[in-house]
């Protein structure tokens, strides 16, 4: 496949669970644990699929969300938010950032790998906002 | 008695006559027909009631007994008016400026309005001038006896008292028909006036004709005349220099500060060039008045016999050779000095003590009513009536007790000295800027007070107390006040010594008063308007601004005025302001106006208090801006109150809104924590979840190798553990913040404590890696304290310190200390880089983890959970800045303090 997702998350347990389940399906899974730097790596790695944090150190995920649309090779990257903070207004601020996908974590891992396939086939389906 | 009746008669006819005379000058005045009426040569004849029966009768007196003395009677007034003109014609410039009705009113006028002023010199006025009434009622009276017996002692006491009661009735009567027809002082009596100058020319006539007798009729013509005189005593009088001096000054004075002079000269006076015809007329009257004195006395002497009253000389003589008509014309020369001076005297004084003390008082009595009810005018008639009443009553009763046994001449000297204390305070008012109320009150007291002591009091003689002894020893035996050899002065003439003293020290006083106090804002303006009479165009300034209805000064105006003439006032005002009707607008200028005119009628002082009711708001005495002030300072507080108010009302708005700001916090903080509570609990129950899907896919396909299978799971306990300590940890909170928690007090040793806290610290899975530094002997303190909440502090702090300390090798230095008997202190002060000031304040608040979550591994509740066992504790914990590293104190109650 040769696929690759950068996973911008801060969590160790949540890092390894992720990336064993994406690994499993054949993606390629790179880490990144800084808010502040996300949108670097991003550039950097020009990943097929971001998946996204919220709460990160040093700078949020909406942040970085509108950072990246703000970008114009990356107005189109999907992106996958999770986030811990289930509320609704924090899927409405994901949505208005440009988000591709919004998943509340606690999630169940076979919906994300559906997710992320998914994303990966239509590049600007989530482009919704 | 046949010629006594022919006597009353005379009199009675005499008296009708002025009546008529009176009465027509009236009507040709209200029909505005004056004609010569206004004439230089009445206001000059009027100017005649100086010389009263004391000049008449008395001057003959006077040159038996003191030689040529008597001339400086005559003297000073003449050189007033030809010398000193110049005063005069200030003073009426001044006078109807300022529609000065009176000296009591011009000194108040000048002195701010000067209430007390006002009292003060009507008081000295009509204390001045009492005996002086008193005196002509007895010369009347005399006279009538003298005609009647034909006694030339005139001793004759026969219904003395009687005559002079009727005669202070008949003039009373004709100074309320005449006197008060015109509520307006300040309009010219007519008919006073003019029967004043038929009375002088009356007592003129009578004197010289008198004289002229005595000269062709009873003596060869002047070169007998002269060589009679030669031989006579009355040559022989020596002449006091001090003494003439003193009474020409006197007298001088006199002509201004007698109430009747200052009435007839200031008051009366209709054109101010009148005094151009009087400057050399009046002299030459009093000339004629004084050129038969010497002759009469001399041959007086001579041909009457011993002991006769020399007073009565201009009677007597006549009489003596049996000349009925030439007696009864003399009588009736002397009736008209007595009465002219009288009824003058009547007005001046009831005018000043209706202005300056009745209608004071009734204004006062009615507190700002005055303009609203009552009917002003006649309140002022009544008391203007009631006034001369009072004044006739007073010399009569004088008279009455006194038993008329003082030389005219005397009396007249003392009232003379008494009139002129108000001298200083006039000449410094109407020629110094710098004279002040203050100063001219003190002088005008002290003045009056060394009068009354050195001169008016000992005419008395023991009635007053002024017994021989007192006068030759001084009051109780202190020779210095000896009233007359005052401060030790002896051998002076008594009445230089009263005139010197008296003056010198009003003066001095008034001077030294001016200098040393401050005018009222008034009084300078007064001040300087009287000063600067001819350059000001004569307005009196004094009402800056009018909030006066119109309509209330109309109404206030024709109580005072009368309807008709009120009426015409206002009139005339809107027709100059352009409008139609009765009612002018209120400006400054009307009200001035108005002013002017009201205090014709009521005197400055009372007709400005008035419109001060009426109008306010305006710049009058001190009294007003003092009433002004006090309101202002009402306003102020009142004013500060309602700021009080609003601040409160600001006050609480800004609780409230705090209030509601904090509820907002709360809320906001509210959602933030669950928020939070929702991350911190879904971030392990993620892990949870995903690895147990996992393993549960993995129990299915098989494809999970043991070691995975193995870390997979303890993931999912730790995790599980984590999310149980997060529960813990938050209900722990919840209960500590409630303020619930029951704590169990126990009695322990501080040192323990920390020891149970490093156990537990060290008993955990990573339990080295910090070096702790203790000093256990300070350490040990009892106390009384819940043992496991404060190491649950020990743990958290140790537990921080080896979690984020970053230095190389980790120190933790653990100090206790007391605080005095009751508190404890004890720091906690790792070696690491310490927490960056801006976050020193939030890492108590929940939730507040200052590095990220992978490094904590806790929720960042473990600093506000110290927080809240510390407070429960009764003790507080604190970030101490500036100690290199992370650095925590404590301060703990070392017993239980509630």
């Amino acid at each position: 496949m040769g696929k690759r997702v950068l996973l911008i998350e801060d969590e160790p347990n949540i890092i390894e669970a992720i990336r064993f389940i994406l690994s499993r399906d054949g993606w390629t899974v790179e880490v990144h644990s800084d808010g502040a730097s996300a949108v670097d790596a991003v550039d950097r790695k020009q990943p097929d699929i971001v998946i996204l944090d919220v709460m990160l150190p040093n700078k949020s995920g909406f942040d970085i969300l509108r950072d990246l649309r703000a970008a114009p090779e990356h107005a189109a990257r999907p992106v996958l938010m999770l986030t811990a903070r289930g509320q609704k207004k924090d899927r409405d601020m994901a949505e208005a950032a440009g988000v591709s996908h919004f998943m509340t974590k606690p999630f169940s891992n076979s919906e994300m790998l559906d997710v992320v396939r998914g994303l990966a086939q239509q590049p600007t389906d989530g482009g919704d906002a | 008695m046949l010629r006594f009746n022919i006597l009353v008669f005379a009199c009675l006819t005499y008296a009708t006559l002025l009546f008529v005379v009176a009465f027509w000058a009236e009507k040709r005045a209200e029909a505005g027909r004056l004609g010569w009426l206004r004439s230089p040569i009445v206001y000059t004849l009027s100017l005649s009631v100086y010389c009263t029966a004391w000049t008449f009768y008395g001057a003959v007196g006077y040159a038996v007994r003191s030689g040529l003395e008597f001339v400086s009677i005559y003297l000073g007034p003449s050189l007033m008016m030809i010398g000193w003109w110049w005063i005069l014609r200030k003073l009426v410039r001044i006078g109807r400026t300022h529609r000065i009705t009176s000296v009591a009113d011009l000194i108040s006028s000048r002195y701010g309005k000067s209430t007390t002023l006002g009292v003060l010199v009507t008081l000295l006025a009509v204390i001045g001038t009492t005996p002086y009434i008193a005196l002509q009622l007895q010369s009347v009276a005399t006279s009538f006896a003298v005609f009647g017996v034909n006694d030339p002692t005139g001793a004759v006491q026969t219904d003395l008292d009687k005559t002079a009661l009727w005669v202070a009735a008949g003039l009373a009567l004709f100074t309320i028909l005449f006197g008060t027809r015109n509520l307006d002082a300040n309009e010219r009596h007519h008919g006073v006036v003019t029967a004043i100058a038929l009375e002088a020319v009356v007592k003129f006539f009578a004197l010289v004709c008198v004289g002229l007798f005595v000269v062709w009729g009873l003596t060869d013509g002047w070169g007998d005349l002269i060589d009679r005189i030669d031989a006579s005593p009355v040559s022989s009088h020596p002449i006091s220099g001090t003494r003439w001096i003193t009474i020409t000054m006197l007298s001088a004075a006199a002509l201004i500060t007698l109430p009747r002079m200052f009435q007839v000269l200031v008051v009366e006076n209709s054109d101010e060039n009148h005094l151009f015809t009087a400057g050399w007329f009046f002299p030459l009257y009093l000339f004629g008045m004084s050129l038969f004195v010497i002759p009469i006395a001399v041959v007086g002497l001579q041909v009457l016999p011993d002991g006769s009253n020399p007073d009565m000389f201009v009677l007597t003589l006549p009489l003596h050779y049996d000349q009925r008509f030439l007696a009864t014309f003399s009588f009736l020369g002397g009736f008209s000095s007595a009465t002219s001076m009288v009824i003058v005297a009547a007005i001046a004084l009831s005018t000043m003590v209706s202005n300056h003390i009745v209608m004071p008082i009734w204004l006062k009595a009615r507190k700002g009513g005055a303009t609203v009810s009552g009917d002003v005018r006649s309140v002022v008639l009544y008391a203007r009536r009631l006034s001369i009443f009072g004044v006739l009553a007073l010399g009569y009763l004088y008279f009455h007790f006194s038993g008329g046994s003082e030389a005219l001449a005397s009396i007249g000297m003392i009232s003379f000295t008494g009139v002129a204390q108000v001298l200083p305070a006039m000449l410094g008012g109407i020629f110094w800027r710098g004279a002040t109320r203050v100063g001219a009150i003190l002088g005008v007291v002290i003045g009056f007070v060394i009068w009354a002591y050195t001169m008016f009091l000992p005419s008395f003689g023991e009635a007053a107390g002024f017994t021989a002894e007192l006068m030759a020893e001084g009051p109780l035996g202190i020779g210095l006040l000896r009233p007359q050899a005052l401060f030790g002065v002896t051998g002076v003439d008594p009445v230089v010594h009263a005139v010197a003293w008296s003056l010198a020290i009003n003066t001095l006083v008034f001077l030294l008063g001016s200098l040393f106090s401050f005018p009222r804002p008034v009084e300078r303006l007064q001040g300087a308007q009287f000063v600067n009479v001819f350059e000001h165009s004569g307005t009196a300034r004094g009402w800056s601004h009018g909030f006066a209805e119109t309509e209330d000064l109309l109404v206030m105006a024709q109580r005072i005025l009368g309807a008709s003439e009120a009426q015409a006032l206002f009139h005339a005002a809107a027709a100059e302001q352009g409008k139609e009707g009765y009612l002018p607008d209120a400006t400054p200028e009307f009200i001035e106006r108005l002013e002017r005119k009201l205090a014709g009628s009521v005197g400055a002082a009372t007709a400005h208090a008035m419109l001060a009711q009426i109008a306010g708001g305006v710049l009058v005495s001190v009294e007003d801006l003092m009433a002004v002030a006090d309101e202002t300072a009402q306003m102020m507080e009142y004013s500060n109150q309602l700021e009080m108010k609003s601040e409160e009302l600001s006050r609480t708005a800004r609780k409230l809104r705090e209030a509601n700001e904090k509820l907002t916090q709360l809320s906001i903080q509210k959602d933030a924590f669950l928020s939070q509570i929702s991350h911190e609990l879904r971030t392990p129950m993620t892990s949870i979840s995903a690895f147990s899907e996992i393993l549960r896919s993995a129990g299915q396909e098989g494809d999970l190798d043991a070691e995975s299978l193995e870390r997979f799971s303890s993931i999912i306990h730790d995790e599980a553990l984590r999310l149980t300590r997060l529960l813990d940890d938050l209900l722990d909170l919840s209960v500590l913040e409630s303020g619930s928690v029951s704590l169990n007090w126990t009695r322990t040793n501080l040192h323990d404590v920390i020891d149970r806290a490093m156990g537990a610290v060290m008993q955990g899975r990573d339990g080295v890696g910090i070096r702790i530094e203790r000093n256990e002997f300070s350490e040990h303190i009892a106390m009384e304290t819940d043992a496991d909440r404060l190491s649950q502090v020990f743990i958290n702090l140790i537990t921080n310190a080896r979690k984020y300390c970053d230095a190389e090798q980790p120190t933790l230095k653990i100090q206790v200390r007391r605080i005095g008997q009751d508190d404890v202190q004890i720091d906690f002060i790792d070696n690491g880089t310490g927490i960056p000031a801006d976050k020193q304040t939030v890492i108590f608040e929940k939730f507040s983890r200052i590095t990220d979550h992978a490094k904590a591994g806790s929720a960042g509740l473990g600093l506000a959970i110290c927080r809240e066992i510390m407070a429960n504790l009764g003790g507080t914990i604190a970030y101490l800045p500036g100690q290199g590293g992370a650095a925590f104190r404590l301060d703990l109650p070392r017993v239980r303090t509630r």
